[in-house]
């Protein structure tokens, strides 16, 4: 056991460029599709939230459902005659997957928000968008942070696919390790993915906890 | 100060929620819209502040057309209150209060002295509740700041849309008593929805009754106790309201009798009846039998003389009632009873069965909520209760007979 881990030493530190490259490189596709998920899928879930065209919503949410059943293998292989191979391909995969999830839960965070005290708002002369920034998206704000971090958790894994049409990352590692047949490269790649994903989930609590104090949004008996 | 020209209210669907409405709500008075559910009383009012629009008629605020206003201006210059608080839960009460103040941009110093001014007017001590949520107040607690929170940018107009109902009836009595308060203190033009008439009653200067989009009768709460407009405005006010009855000589004992009188089975011991009275405040039970059927009564020297023998009933010592009034009989029959007998009280049955009790406090009691105290002087009135509270009342006080009485 102790032989293998120094093996395992000398191993990791031959290869720590390619390993460093492989983690930035998954770190870029991951968040690079997150964002942009969310910069579609927040507002999308907002307007839903308040929007009364009930037939809209369900044709939305179906299409998001149905984007989030393609396997993943799959959907890879789609985007290559449309959009080549590299990390473009990839990362627009992973901003599809990420849109539902992301949707899904700011639209129940706005549903979630109490009818009442939205009629109060209205009342004391909020404006459409003071209500929505003072009060609509404060309250709703632990549901979204909760669909970004179940997003972010598995795009990360996911992102280990995007190696197959050339994105790199992680899987990079993975795929090289069963080629060659190298255990220690299919488990640091998988071992870092791990990692990955939980810092990054660490880090987004984090964020929701320091938001939350500095604009005081948190309601006492917390929501969620 | 707020006048309604002609105003109606159709929904797409059809319905008509208000039918040409034409009203005059007066400056610096309460006013309060009341009316069975869906009579429009709380959309009539959300016009106020143009959450709702009629489709058509106009409607004035100081001779000024509101749909000329810009809504969100007009709404922070009217303060809102609402049914279920809707404070709002990530805001301390602070910032709560300060909504409004902070829309039009108040100087941040003078809102905060402003709110702590508030706090302190309805008895909460700012250093203590400022920085505290919505949550970790009680119900009655977190009203007092939406109604603060109303008056917090010093509005000629407050609407409120039955801000009491959803409270405990302690925590009501005390927030209309408030309100009654501040009202006399600061003189605004309020406008108030309920479906409660001893509410209205309480509080209202000026009544608004409404059924299915119209007005009915409006006027002082006196005014319509005493001259209600028709069968309905009698109905909804209740019988126990009206006045002109009160010197009716047809008045029936049904009407002034206690109908929770403190009664006791036959087959109890002396020992439970002496619990029984404790508890109840009285000094004597009637005992009734499993159908209420009237059997008789005991003191608590009948009880207190009994009490030597561990096995002796109530049953056995228990005294028939010489004289009873049947239900429907009139109060004067009940009243000469008790003077020519000397009776602290007469028992009303309708086929035998217990119905009610009349008392010389059922009475009075019966009297003062319908008389005009204004014909007594305030010694007199002093000097009455002082002469009941001396003779020992039968039944319990109010707050107790709540809790039963029935054995």
């Amino acid at each position: 056991m102790m032989e293998w881990l120094s093996d395992y030493g000398s191993f990791l530190s031959s290869r720590q460029g390619d390993i460093l490259i492989a983690l930035r490189e998954h770190i870029y596709i991951s968040a690079l599709s997150i964002i942009l998920g969310a910069i579609v899928a927040i507002p999308v879930g907002i307007w839903l939230g308040g929007s009364r065209i009930g037939w809209l919503n369900s044709i939305i949410f179906t299409i998001a459902n149905v984007l989030q059943t393609i396997p993943s293998l799959a959907l890879l292989a789609i985007l290559i005659p449309l959009l080549g191979i590299g990390r473009t391909p990839a990362v627009f995969a992973l901003f599809l997957y990420s849109i539902m999830p992301i949707m899904r839960n700011t639209y129940s965070g706005f549903k979630a928000v109490d009818p009442n005290i939205i009629e109060a708002a209205r009342g004391m002369g909020y404006s459409r968008l003071q209500r929505l920034l003072r009060v609509q998206l404060p309250l709703s704000f632990p549901y979204i942070m909760s669909g970004l971090r179940v997003t972010t958790v598995y795009i990360i894994s996911w992102a280990t696919l995007a190696t197959l049409i050339g994105a790199g990352g992680l899987g990079q590692l993975i795929f090289s390790g069963m080629g060659v047949n190298k255990t220690e490269l299919i488990v640091t790649g998988a071992i870092l993915a791990v990692l990955l994903a939980l810092a990054a989930d660490f880090l987004l609590g984090l964020a929701e906890k320091w938001v939350t104090a500095k604009t005081r949004s948190a309601p006492a008996s917390g929501t969620v | 100060m707020i006048r309604f020209e002609n105003v109606k209210k159709t929904y797409d669907d059809g319905f008509e929620a208000l039918k040409m409405i034409n009203l005059e709500i007066k400056e610096g008075e309460l006013t309060v819209l009341i009316g069975p559910s869906g009579c429009g009383k709380s959309t009539l009012m959300k016009h106020i502040n143009r959450l709702n629009n009629p489709t058509s008629g106009k409607i004035y605020i100081r001779d000024k057309d509101i749909s000329s206003i810009d809504p969100v201006e007009l709404r922070r210059s009217i303060g809102y209150v609402i049914q279920n608080v809707g404070l709002f839960p990530h805001m301390n009460i602070a910032k709560n209060v300060a909504v409004v103040p902070k829309l039009l941009k108040w100087d941040k110093e003078v809102t905060t002295s402003k709110v702590d001014e508030l706090l302190s007017m309805v008895n909460l001590d700012p250093d203590v509740y400022r920085n505290r949520y919505p949550s970790e107040l009680s119900g009655g607690q977190q009203q007092r700041i939406g109604v603060i929170r109303a008056l917090a940018a010093d509005p000629d107009v407050i609407l409120l849309d039955e801000p009491f109902s959803a409270l405990d009836p302690i925590s009501r009595e005390q927030l209309q008593d408030e309100l009654i308060r501040l009202q006399q203190e600061l003189k605004k033009t309020i406008v108030f929805v309920t479906h409660d008439m001893d509410e209205a009653i309480k509080i209202a200067d000026t009544i608004v009754l409404m059924k299915a989009g119209e007005v009915v009768q409006t006027g002082s709460p006196e005014h319509i106790l005493r001259h209600p407009a028709n069968e309905f405005v009698t109905s909804f006010i209740g019988k126990k309201h009206l006045t002109n009855d009160t010197l009716d000589p047809g008045m029936i004992v049904d009407d002034v009798m206690s109908v929770n009188p403190v009664t006791a089975s036959p087959e109890r011991g002396m020992a439970a009846a002496i619990q029984f009275m404790e508890r109840h405040r009285v000094d004597s039970l009637i005992i009734v039998g499993k159908k209420r059927e009237l059997l008789g009564y005991v003191s608590i020297f009948n009880v207190l003389q009994g009490y030597r023998h561990e096995d002796s009933r109530l049953a056995d010592i228990m005294k028939p009632f010489v004289h009873v009034v049947e239900s429907g009989s009139s109060v004067a029959l009940a009243l000469t009873l008790m003077n020519e007998h000397g009776l602290p009280y007469v028992p009303v049955v309708r086929d035998g069965q217990l119905v009610g009790l009349v008392t010389r406090g059922s009475v009075v009691r019966h009297m003062a909520e319908m008389y005009n105290p204004d014909d007594m002087s305030l010694e007199e009135l002093t000097a009455e209760a002082e002469k009941l509270k001396e003779e020992a009342p039968l039944e319990p006080a109010e707050a107790d007979q709540e809790g039963g009485g029935r054995t």
